[in-house]
């Protein structure tokens, strides 16, 4: 199997790729548009800022390449909110391959309680639909890292909540998005990445 | 539910884990590697390496060993000690650090907290504060590893690093660090109920109920310890576990 890591300005690449060869798997980190069409399994990565990142892909045109893709791809963490319709951060029109926008956390609850943000740490998930989390109790922790988040909409296959409910796992025909990290998701997180593999 | 972190720390000193008392007398705790690959696997939530030897002898954190411990660890963690440029985050990163945290250079040129929070996101950026508790009853900032007093209070320098762009503070108490008599939990609830970023406690651990009480009376976000893992005078299954049952969620 093809596995393909998409190369660009956004972090933790290594982070994935480390994670991949852990479980036995080793992956090709590239932004060449060839080898990533032909990939058998695409992982789209990101921790940073969503204009930047969205700036970086379009100047190299991976923007409607990733969006052409048939094969499986996962987004993680800013590679999902990338392939929402829309991010506030910076104001920015993203890939659209999932209909949800991105919003920013506020940093006050409902009940006027302070509510840290960025979000750093383990959540629960839960609503865990489709195979990618397949044999994942609801309720599993995993590692979350984020300002910004995906609103609740017909695309989530999995929801956390902090201070407001919202989608911890997107899907729309052969794409995926964490918004939480497997690669750092200790046992959890391997087995979701070890799902993605056997799509 | 977000749960409160329980982060080991691992100071590094030429390649292995060292633990001194306030700052001082370091002995040696072990393989790096081996320690923090246990810790994963025994539930703790982050890790941190702290290259205690970094800025005092103007090296750069070894990122072999970086690169080492991402090849080994599914948990996230932050790697410290004498970061002074965004060259330096880049090299951190590549290695497969998930943060790093900055503290002597940034006090010293605050813009860097910026420059870094703008190229990789403030999630990543950490601004490790030492400060001690003076004889007029504030807490000051100190520098280079806690030898060098500043004039600057830990409450304003702490606001104006997540002014800046830090996305979370890691809080040492050099009064209590090794003392094992519990965390500072007045200057730890004054960040923790004022920032609005995480607020990660150290320094003074010394049994479960400092634990409980570094997160129930100053809400911090997240309690480091070094030698009561290192040493094993408490696991960490049990320390959750018996933090759980006070009413703390944790992540089993």
């Amino acid at each position: 199997m093809e596995l393909v890591i998409i190369q660009y300005n956004a972090g933790n690449i290594q982070s994935v790729l480390y994670a991949l060869e852990r479980i036995g798997v080793t992956a090709l980190v590239t932004y060449d548009p060839e080898k990533i069409s032909s990939a058998d399994k695409v992982i789209f990565p990101g921790v940073g800022e969503a204009s930047s990142a969205m700036r970086y892909l379009k100047e190299r045109s991976l923007d409607k390449l990733i969006v052409s893709l048939q094969q499986p791809v996962l987004g993680i963490c800013l590679g999902m909110q990338l392939m929402c319709s829309y991010s506030e951060e910076n104001d920015t029109d993203c890939l659209g391959i999932f209909s949800e926008r991105v919003k920013q956390f506020v940093n006050r609850t409902s009940t006027g309680d302070i509510l840290k943000v960025p979000q750093i740490g383990w959540n629960q998930i839960n609503e865990t639909k489709t195979e990618l989390f397949a044999n994942i109790p609801s309720n599993s922790y995993c590692y979350f890292v984020h300002g910004y988040y995906a609103a609740k909409g017909v695309d989530t296959i999995a929801t956390a909540n902090y201070g407001i409910e919202y989608s911890a796992a997107l899907h729309k025909n052969n794409f995926y998005g964490t918004q939480f990290h497997p690669e750092k998701s200790a046992l959890t997180g391997e087995k979701i990445l070890s799902n993605f593999l056997s799509l | 539910m977000l749960t409160k972190r329980i982060i080991p720390c691992l100071d590094i000193k030429d390649g292995r884990t060292v633990k001194g008392i306030n700052f001082e007398n370091i002995r040696d705790a072990g393989d790096p590697v081996e320690l923090g690959a246990l810790y994963a696997s025994q539930g703790a939530d982050e890790l941190v390496f702290l290259d205690i030897t970094a800025t005092n002898e103007k090296r750069k954190t070894l990122s072999a060993l970086v690169n080492k411990i991402a090849h080994h660890i599914n948990i996230p963690f932050t790697v410290g000690g004498g970061i002074s440029s965004i060259e330096d985050v880049y090299t951190l990163l590549q290695n497969g650090a998930d943060k790093i945290s900055v503290n002597t250079s940034a006090f010293k040129n605050p813009s860097l907290i910026e420059a870094l929070a703008k190229e990789f996101g403030s999630q990543c950026i950490v601004l490790a504060i030492d400060t001690k508790k003076e004889v007029d009853n504030n807490w000051y900032v100190y520098l280079n590893g806690g030898k060098i007093k500043t004039e600057t209070l830990c409450t304003d320098w702490a606001k104006q690093g997540v002014d800046l762009g830090a996305g979370e503070i890691l809080l040492t108490s050099m009064n209590n660090d090794g003392t094992k008599e519990g965390f500072a939990l007045d200057i730890t609830a004054a960040l923790s109920t004022s920032l609005p970023v995480p607020v990660i406690a150290s320094g003074g651990a010394g049994s479960i109920q400092h634990f409980e009480e570094v997160f129930l009376t100053a809400k911090a976000d997240a309690a480091l310890a070094a030698s009561i893992f290192h040493f094993k005078e408490i696991e960490i299954p049990e320390l959750k576990r018996n933090l759980q049952k006070k009413g703390i969620s944790m992540r089993f």
